[in-house]
């Protein structure tokens, strides 16, 4: 057992800090830290000054893009990434279908798209989840029925995150009503411009529409852009939700927000003469939710360093759970410390209250769905028990 | 960055195992050793002993094998998962690892060599009626005249305090400071009132009436720094045998859970338990993770950098401890509140655990005082 990181890793994660700190729009990470939305563009921006250093997709096979890091390297990169406020390459691109196309994919496929996924030339979305296939997810309904060299996709798709955005989705649909649901599965890829396929944004609870339905009606997608073997989607599948566990849980952007609130609550006064961090409980608080993002951290460390033969440690479902409830419980923090200027989201230039207040309620609403997407709390329970314990 | 243990300590570990778990993987023989005094087996202590266990911590011309944290918080996890009664943490890591910190060259030759050996068992006599987990002594005081010198007051609770053969007490200097003293079991004005706590384990009322000490370490030496500090290491062995025990714990919990039939099914049919169970597992894992890195710092880093991880993990161990407990109990039902069942009695040690050296509010108040001194911590940087 051995604490300090080898020369190696020191100068690694050096220099990882500095390109960060460095090499990423100043506008951007700013944007970042004190919570506010980014643009589009800004998230093509950092994600193509990434992947033009070749920092967009380490863990990638080396062929396309790919590093060969030690998984503790994969974890200074992610963690050094958060800390300094650097929007995390697009999830869709980077960390799930990325490697799909890359270990299922053909050489046409991994050609056409991986170079584009990389450089978020393309953006892709998300077709999983269905008005009746949530946790459930092999229960899905959209179907794909081939007619000659192309497949005719019809249903709905729902919670797909920054659709608005999106170039192409990859979707899970069903190719056989007649055998056991998660036998009947396959992928494919469908270009978002395509005739019959509309996205219908929803209204979150935070105002935002981050959110959309997509809808597919008679939708013609090219044979040539199913993944896999006919059928095999619901390996494709389990592959990937496995990749988007890991990552999930944000540690270092966490840290990043309980330490800005701890800034934030020295500044703001207690309307006594005082700051909200002398207040003995708002410290107390701190020191605990700082105290389980050690734990987090140092878990995903040990995590890490026994993963080495590419099977995720199974604690990392711990990760992700604890992860998101701390992700959570920082936010909640934020808000309360707002106080009464928590209220004021609709404010505008002329209000006297500080920024950082409108945009932490919103915020706290908004993360909600951190502990249902990914695989949802509960289901992570269920692995843990099942698949650890042995329940 | 390892978080894994090299050859010589897996064996390390499963020696421990195999000897420990052979006394006490049977619990109702644990129960028959605690019933009578001392409350340990003496013949398992010279075990332990022959083994070299009880030397571990200690450099070898002090008599010892000159181990380091890592070694020694194995031994404590091992002793946890059997709740073995014997007082290594007590009399070792605690009253051992102050003589070697502030013992002169002699002292540490003689001491220690005898608590190694297993000849002599060691007390640190520090806790007093109304004072909480400070490293300074209060109400017994120590006074000088000529070459001796001589202690009056009460110390209480005092671990294994009635069976020691040498007392370490610390006391007020009469110029300020705290010193400690060297006690023989039978020095002249002692009393000694030993009970038995609630987990098995033994303690006692030290009463001193002008009872002669030979100061440890230099003569009027101030030793609150190397106090706080051995009490800073015995935090995070105490969380190392916290976490042996909490392994135990859900293990016993998750095979009850699949054997125990109600309704004519196994309890891990109901989910509303068997989500519960997993949540005791995400509590042990991060204690487990702060548990291993507490004890590297240790190894790593400074006085002030080891305060900080003792109070660090002994927070989450109060509160991941005292969770994996209630839920072991409730998990299991009525049997786990009978004496003969061992689950309710490891809960009973993790709560005395909990409260020995400083418990999770007191920890929380340790490290608020600092929370405005640095902006996000570095677990990597130590």
């Amino acid at each position: 057992m051995q604490l300090e990181l080898s020369e190696d890793d020191q100068e690694f994660r050096a220099e990882m800090r500095a390109f960060f700190t460095t090499e990423v729009s100043e506008e951007i990470r700013r944007t970042v830290i004190e919570g506010r939305e980014l643009t589009r563009d800004q998230i093509v921006e950092a994600q193509q000054t990434l992947n033009a250093a070749g920092l967009a997709v380490p863990h990638w096979p080396e062929a396309y893009g790919g590093r060969g890091w030690s998984e503790l390297r994969r974890h200074i990169w992610h963690e050094e990434m958060q800390r300094a406020g650097v929007p995390t390459p697009l999830a869709f691109n980077a960390s799930m279908i990325g490697p799909v196309i890359a270990h299922f994919g053909t050489e046409e496929q991994k050609q056409q798209f991986l170079p584009k996924t990389a450089n978020l030339d393309i953006w892709w979305s998300q077709g999983f989840s269905e008005p009746d296939a949530g946790s459930d997810l092999a229960s899905l309904r959209t179907t794909a029925v081939r007619d000659g060299e192309e497949w005719v996709v019809n249903g709905q798709k729902t919670w797909t995150t920054l659709g608005q955005f999106g170039d192409w989705i990859f979707t899970l649909v069903r190719t056989d009503p007649d055998v056991k649901k998660q036998a009947g599965i396959s992928m494919l890829l469908i270009d978002m411009t395509s005739p019959g396929l509309e996205v219908r944004p929803i209204e979150l609870i935070d105002g935002g529409f981050e959110v959309n339905e997509v809808w597919f009606e008679d939708v013609r997608v090219p044979a040539a852009n199913l993944v896999g073997e006919l059928n095999g989607g619901w390996t494709i599948a389990k592959f990937l939700l496995g990749n988007e566990r890991v990552g999930v849980a944000p540690v270092g952007a966490t840290k990043r927000i309980l330490a800005r609130a701890k800034d934030l609550a020295k500044e703001t006064s207690d309307g006594e003469g005082g700051t909200l961090l002398d207040d003995p409980l708002v410290r107390a608080r701190i020191v605990e939710l700082e105290n389980e993002l050690l734990a987090l951290e140092l878990t995903a460390l040990r995590v890490v360093a026994h993963s080495a033969g590419g099977e995720p440690h199974p604690a990392s479902s711990v990760l992700k759970l604890k992860g998101t409830e701390l992700q959570q419980a920082v936010s909640e923090l934020m808000v309360d410390l707002a106080g009464p200027a928590s209220v004021a989201s609709g404010a505008d230039d002329g209000s006297d209250l500080p920024d950082w207040t409108r945009t932490v309620t919103p915020t706290y609403l908004n993360l909600r769905k951190a502990s249902i997407y990914g695989g949802s709390n509960e289901i992570q329970r269920q692995i843990i028990s099942r698949t650890i314990l042995g329940l | 960055m390892d978080f894994t243990y090299d050859d010589e300590q897996v064996a390390l570990r499963d020696a421990v195992r195999g000897l420990v778990g052979k006394a006490y993987n049977d619990y109702e023989h644990r129960r028959q050793v605690v019933k009578a005094d001392p409350g340990f087996d003496e013949q398992q202590w010279a075990r332990l002993a022959e083994m070299g266990v009880l030397g571990l911590p200690f450099s070898e011309e002090d008599g010892g094998v000159g181990a380091g944290p890592v070694e020694i918080g194995i031994v404590c996890q091992e002793l946890g998962r059997t709740l073995a009664p014997e007082p290594f943490l007590a009399s070792v890591v605690l009253a051992g690892g102050l003589v070697a910190a502030a013992g002169t060259a002699e002292q540490r030759a003689e001491v220690l060599g005898a608590l190694a050996s297993g000849e002599s068992v060691l007390a640190f006599a520090h806790d007093e009626p109304g004072r909480r987990w400070g490293a300074s002594a209060e109400k017994v005081t120590a006074t000088q005249d000529g070459d001796t010198w001589t202690l009056s007051g009460v110390k209480e609770p005092v671990l294994h305090g009635a069976r020691a053969d040498v007392l370490v007490v610390s006391a007020a200097l009469p110029d300020g400071g705290t010193g400690a003293f060297l006690v023989a079991g039978d020095a002249e004005g002692l009393t000694r009132s030993g009970y038995a706590t609630y987990d098995g384990g033994r303690a006692a009322r030290v009463a001193l009436d002008g009872t002669p000490g030979s100061p440890l370490g230099a003569n009027g030496q101030d030793l609150t720094a190397s106090i706080a500090t051995v009490l800073d290491i015995t935090r995070i062995m105490a969380a190392n045998q916290a976490l042996g025990a909490m392994q135990t714990l859900l293990k016993a919990t998750t095979d009850y859970l699949k054997s125990r039939k109600q309704f004519g099914v196994t309890l891990n049919t109901f989910q509303a338990l068997t989500f519960r169970a997993a949540d005791m597992y995400t509590s042990l894992e991060l204690t487990h993770s702060l548990v291993d890195w507490s004890t590297m710092v240790v190894a790593a880093g400074s006085p002030e950098e080891v305060a900080a991880a003792a109070a660090r993990v002994s927070l989450q161990v109060s509160r991941g401890g005292r969770h994996v407990g209630q839920e072991a109990i409730q998990l299991h039902g009525g049997i786990a509140m009978t004496a003969e069942y061992n689950v309710g009695m490891f809960v009973a040690h993790l709560t005395a655990l909990d409260h020995l050296f400083g418990d999770g509010d007191h920890q929380v108040r340790t490290l608020s005082a600092a929370v405005s001194d640095y902006d996000l911590l570095d677990p990597l940087e130590v």
